[in-house]
């Protein structure tokens, strides 16, 4: 028992935790973001996929990993586009649109994979992101080992909190973006361009999810494997959901879940099953949204296409 | 004129063959991508998939669990309900078959029967998790639908490499008995009973819904839930029956895959067969010929896959690629509507 919490509060543990959180962190934003103005978002597994596969690609032609986030960023932006582009122009339903952008990013990926590197399991390895050390954080003690040195990638998520929460709550354009996500309808008489707000926050949307794949593929690892999120769009997924759609919330689930993540690797060393904490994001955002832990609802016209009348 | 054209029965079917072409026509633009023929790529696939009587059998054998998921979503979807689930459910309702197919030592004239009932049941359940959600605390049943299947993913892949665990190195149970196990009926492909008991099912969904007081229930539901209620019909019921027989047919795929195909429960087997279903259900219009047709359509793709692979540059994720189209196009009826009524005008 001593060694469990031991292990629970090794700041190895921690370290890991944030690393497994980052990926997640990002897409959970893009989640927010896309909800918030309307749109249900199940694709970000296909959009995390797409980023992994484009951060890979472009870092393989180029050489430069921060161009790679750059080239995935932008192909999760033309995903989310495309998200956008049938759930608010034709009014699909857009549960059935993220499921058919979850399968079409799947076999893309693969298919470019084959195509250009005749392999079907994994890329050749390519420049990854480099860990920072961070001068002032390295020199705490305790705080050193979890946060002194970490991948760009986890301190840009944790900034990305921050801004996203901002946008949200603070300025204009996020005032704008939840009206549209509440009632389309009078946001759309006092002027505010309901179309134009749903395409830009799923595009963004996109872009953030794909930047929590490339994490995955020129950080965390250094190549593209195939359909190597493994789901980790649907964790973030429960994240915001978890999060109640708010930045901070869903920051607490993806440390929560990431936590999970990191513990897993040394509790199955103990002769606990790793598949009951897998389950874990899953039950727990099924409890939150039965109300047990406070009710979970999401923004009002979420799901809702808007036609203007 | 629309509306006129909207009152042909072909209408049904039009939109369905015109989401199908486009998804080919963009899938043709991979193909011309990668430096190879479109017509022969196609043609390639076409006779790889119904070109012989062997390959015929070889896309029945693949069409028939989406034959099964198909039914499920398209069941639910007429209670007015989106089961994304059918991946967990076939999951669940595999385990539970691969359960009796080991447990049990009897005559293969109940044992079989039983495996399948058993399927049925674990199908069933699973999906009346996210029922009794949604009927009793209305919450939405897409995303607990979601995260059942992965629940049930990570709850089989336990049972699986632990204490159902078939010993060898592979992440597999024992192989069922004999005696819980489908005929084959088309050897050497690899196609049995299954696909009879298919039809027979999408038949008894087809007289459920359209036959029965409680189809007309569970459509007026689907169909208008506070209508429904005002008639007085019990719109809470009515979503939990309609989620355990959805379950129910998701967990007959399962089935399938267990009895008939693998023999064995091998962790992760299922190639986004639920996922498919909602493609399957949607290409379908929901209704159990639709169903059919679709899943022989999607089965004959999967089986025509592997000759890309063989006789052309071309990745057999060309497939994966157009079964996502499909499902945009199938989505997007309004789009649909505005092409065709373009073509109309000019």
């Amino acid at each position: 028992m001593g060694d469990l919490l031991a292990m629970m509060f090794n700041t190895t543990v921690f370290a890991a935790a944030l690393r497994m959180a980052t990926p997640l962190i990002f897409a959970a934003l893009g989640g927010i973001i896309s909800e918030r103005s309307g749109v249900v978002n199940i694709a970000l597994e296909g959009m995390m996929l797409t980023g992994s596969f484009t951060a890979m690609f472009v870092t393989h032609l180029t050489g430069l990993p921060w161009v790679g986030a750059l080239g995935a960023m932008a192909a999760g932006a033309l995903m989310g586009l495309l998200h956008a582009l049938f759930c608010v122009r034709y009014r699909s339903n857009q549960v059935v649109t993220g499921t058919a952008i979850n399968i079409f990013a799947g076999g893309l990926t693969v298919f470019l994979l084959r195509h250009f590197f005749g392999s079907a399991g994994t890329s050749p390895q390519v420049t990854v992101i480099k860990d920072i050390t961070i001068p002032v954080l390295s020199q705490i003690p305790w705080v050193d080992k979890v946060l002194g040195r970490q991948n760009p990638l986890v301190y840009l998520a944790f900034v990305a909190v921050a801004v996203v929460h901002v946008v949200i709550y603070k300025t204009p354009w996020g005032l704008r973006l939840r009206a549209v996500g509440e009632h389309p309808q009078a946001a759309d008489t006092v002027g505010v361009n309901v179309y134009r707000m749903r395409y830009t926050a799923v595009a963004i949307s996109g872009a953030l999810a794909a930047l929590g794949g490339t994490y995955l593929s020129i950080a965390h690892l250094s190549r593209f494997s195939e359909g190597m999120t493994a789901g980790r769009g649907f964790i973030a997924l429960a994240a915001v959901i978890f999060g109640k759609w708010t930045p901070l919330g869903a920051l607490g689930a993806c440390l929560f879940f990431g936590y999970g993540d990191a513990l897993q690797m040394r509790l199955s060393d103990v002769g606990i099953p790793t598949q009951f904490l897998n389950m874990l994001p899953y039950v727990m955002t099924m409890v939150a949204l039965a109300g047990f832990i406070g009710k979970a609802v999401g923004p009002k016209a979420s799901g809702q296409p808007y036609i203007k009348g | 004129m629309w509306t006129k054209l909207k009152s042909l029965p072909w209408y049904e079917v039009l939109l369905p063959l015109v989401a199908v072409v486009l998804a080919l026509l963009i899938g043709s633009g991979f193909i011309l991508y990668v430096g190879e023929n479109p017509l022969e790529a196609y043609r390639i696939l076409f006779t790889e998939s119904l070109g012989s009587m062997r390959n015929i059998a070889t896309t029945l054998q693949r069409a028939t669990p989406l034959m099964f998921t198909g039914l499920a979503v398209a069941f639910a979807f007429r209670v007015g309900l989106f089961n994304i689930g059918a991946e967990g459910q076939l999951y669940m309702g595999a385990f539970a078959a691969v359960w009796v197919g080991i447990t049990f030592d009897l005559p293969r004239f109940i044992h079989l029967p039983l495996a399948i009932l058993a399927a049925m049941v674990g199908g069933a359940l699973w999906a009346s998790i996210a029922g009794y959600l949604k009927a009793k605390l209305g919450v939405h049943e897409v995303i607990n639908s979601i995260m059942l299947n992965f629940i049930a993913l990570f709850l089989t892949d336990w049972l699986v490499t632990g204490p159902f665990h078939g010993g060898s190195w592979v992440p597999e149970t024992v192989r069922i008995k004999p005696s819980a196990t489908l005929t084959r009926i088309y050897l050497p492909t690899r196609l049995t009973t299954a696909i009879y008991l298919a039809v027979a099912v999408a038949a008894v969904v087809y007289v459920i819904l359209w036959r029965t007081k409680r189809g007309y229930e569970l459509r007026a539901v689907g169909l208008n839930p506070e209508a429904a209620e005002y008639a007085g019909i019990s719109v809470s019921r009515n979503l939990l029956i309609g989620m355990a027989i959805s379950g129910a047919l998701a967990g007959l795929a399962g089935a399938e895959q267990i009895l008939g195909l693998h023999n064995r429960f091998i962790v992760r087997f299922s190639s986004d067969l639920g996922f498919m279903g909602v493609a399957v259900a949607l290409l379908g219009k929901n209704h159990p010929v639709g169903v059919l047709l679709a899943a022989v359509l999607f089965g004959a793709l999967q089986s025509g896959s592997a000759a890309l692979d063989r006789l052309t540059s071309v990745p057999r994720e060309l497939i994966t690629i157009i079964q996502g189209l499909i499902i945009f196009f199938v989505a997007a009826e309004y789009l649909i509507r505005r092409l065709l009524r373009l073509k109309e005008d000019a």
